[in-house]
């Protein structure tokens, strides 16, 4: 299958001179998904804030067959739609329609264009009732939504969920993984959640100290690195 | 003032919610300058216009005991101004202010509670404030509801823990403004995730139409014909 993303050899120091990255290897083929697992702090959420050029390090990234260089960043940043932990801070602007328009408009499209697109995108995550509203009314699963929304109006080939379960209660989690199953775009999750991860992912990696030291299936993983078994085991 | 009392108010319907923001925004601001430079047969003069506004918070069919008392937020602020002519042996300037500062407020009040945010600063655009400070002002609303919540959060917190006394007080200022800094900086990143490059791109404007333009014209002259025929029997 054709590959979206490939990373090669990705160093990352912060500017206070830690190290984040130690050589990440990390291939993403069309329409796969792919879970990030590991403690925090193991580089997970820095690894992401490469893929869009958000932090630049040392090593290759291709999207989509793009060099991460910074004349391709607009159109990287089209094709990777980034849905932060905090939908809080996803969504700035004053409505749900105009926040959902806001990456359209960014991208060139007519305001009639990028209305359609945010409409659409807003039917497809069951929320195009609340197309007139503003984001501080929403519930966080709602926010959750809008906040998928406003990528996939940008139609994306890739989507980057990091902790998308966060601030979420179970039947909004069972929404989200049911959302997220029937989009076809290659996913990215970094998730603390084993059994989110299991129920959407092809395969897993595990991040330690800025390393991809494991890669299998959720499960594997899982057991392997006692994830969802630590608060068992303290019981 | 509560934000979201204004919000549900703005998006209510009446024939004044219908009309464009730029004929309400004209209309607030030669209201504005009418208030403001009325010297002569102040009282009845104010009187007039207070019953100009009352008339108009009819038609917008807001609640009128509740705008009244809302516009009163301004009162505490120039009553010490107030406070301070009488004090320097000028009552009667610390009443123009009183009143001037009262219908100044209702006026801005009435436009607010009957034009939508978005709509406002979209008005505002088009005759050419600074689209900076919009973009401030913008931001500013949205995220004042969830710093706010931030803020009730902690301070609940604090009453758990024995109450919070002024230095924990500052301290919890101090997280407040790290917090706030640090979500600024997390809203940039989805902001240049979706394609940001330092522009707000709006949807389409409404069309100015004739009935908006009536309404412009009558809601400008009405307060200034008010005031020279008042002034005019009062003399």
């Amino acid at each position: 299958m054709k590959a979206v993303l490939e990373v090669r050899n990705l160093h990352f120091r912060y500017a206070d001179g830690t190290p984040a990255l130690n050589g990440i290897d990390f291939t993403l083929a069309e329409g796969e998904t792919v879970a990030l697992l590991g403690a925090n702090g193991s580089g997970k959420t820095t690894f992401l804030m490469h893929l869009n050029g958000l932090l630049t390090g040392e090593g290759s990234i291709q999207v989509c067959g793009m060099a991460m260089e910074k004349p391709n960043l607009r159109a990287i940043r089209a094709k990777i739609g980034m849905v932060f932990q905090d939908s809080e801070s996803q969504l700035f602007m004053p409505t749900v329609l105009d926040d959902v328009m806001f990456g359209p408009l960014n991208q060139g499209r007519s305001a009639a264009e990028a209305a359609k697109r945010g409409r659409a995108a807003l039917e497809t995550v069951g929320m195009a009732h609340a197309a007139g509203r503003a984001p501080y009314h929403l519930s966080a699963g709602e926010k959750k939504r809008v906040a998928i929304a406003g990528i996939l109006a940008m139609d994306p080939e890739i989507l980057v969920l990091d902790e998308p379960t966060t601030f979420l209660d179970p039947p909004g989690q069972r929404a989200l993984a049911d959302l997220l199953v029937r989009l076809p775009q290659a996913k990215i999750l970094v998730t603390h959640d084993a059994r989110f991860a299991q129920a959407l992912s092809h395969r897993a990696v595990f991040f330690q100290s800025g390393k991809i030291v494991a890669e299998g299936s959720v499960e594997e993983l899982a057991r392997r690195f006692a994830w969802d078994l630590e608060m068992e085991g303290a019981r | 003032m509560q934000p979201a009392l204004l919000d549900r108010w703005s998006r209510q319907a009446s024939i004044l919610h219908r009309r464009d923001p730029r004929a309400k925004i004209a209309a607030a601001l030669v209201f504005l300058v009418v208030v403001a430079t009325a010297q002569p047969a102040l009282l009845p003069v104010s009187a007039g216009l207070f019953l100009f506004l009352c008339a108009g918070l009819v038609v917008a069919r807001l609640p009128l005991g509740g705008a009244l008392l809302r516009a009163g937020i301004v009162l505490p602020f120039t009553l010490t101004f107030a406070a301070i002519c009488w004090m320097a042996g000028d009552p009667w300037r610390g009443v123009s202010l009183i009143l001037k500062s009262y219908l100044s407020a209702l006026a801005v009040l009435l436009m607010v509670s009957t034009t939508p945010l978005p709509g406002l600063l979209r008005g505002f655009e088009r005759i050419g404030a600074p689209r900076f400070l919009l973009m401030v002002s913008q931001f500013l609303y949205r995220y004042l509801f969830v710093i706010t919540e931030q803020a009730q959060h902690m301070s609940k917190a604090a009453a758990c823990r024995g109450g919070m006394r002024f230095r924990a007080a500052a301290g919890a200022l101090a997280v407040l403004f790290a917090r706030s800094y640090s979500q600024a900086e997390d809203i940039h990143r989805a902001m240049l995730s979706r394609g940001f490059e330092g522009r707000f791109h709006g949807p389409e404007d409404t069309r100015f139409r004739a009935a908006d333009a009536l309404f412009a014209a009558a809601a400008c002259c009405a307060p200034l014909l008010l005031r020279l025929v008042i002034e005019r029997v009062a003399a």
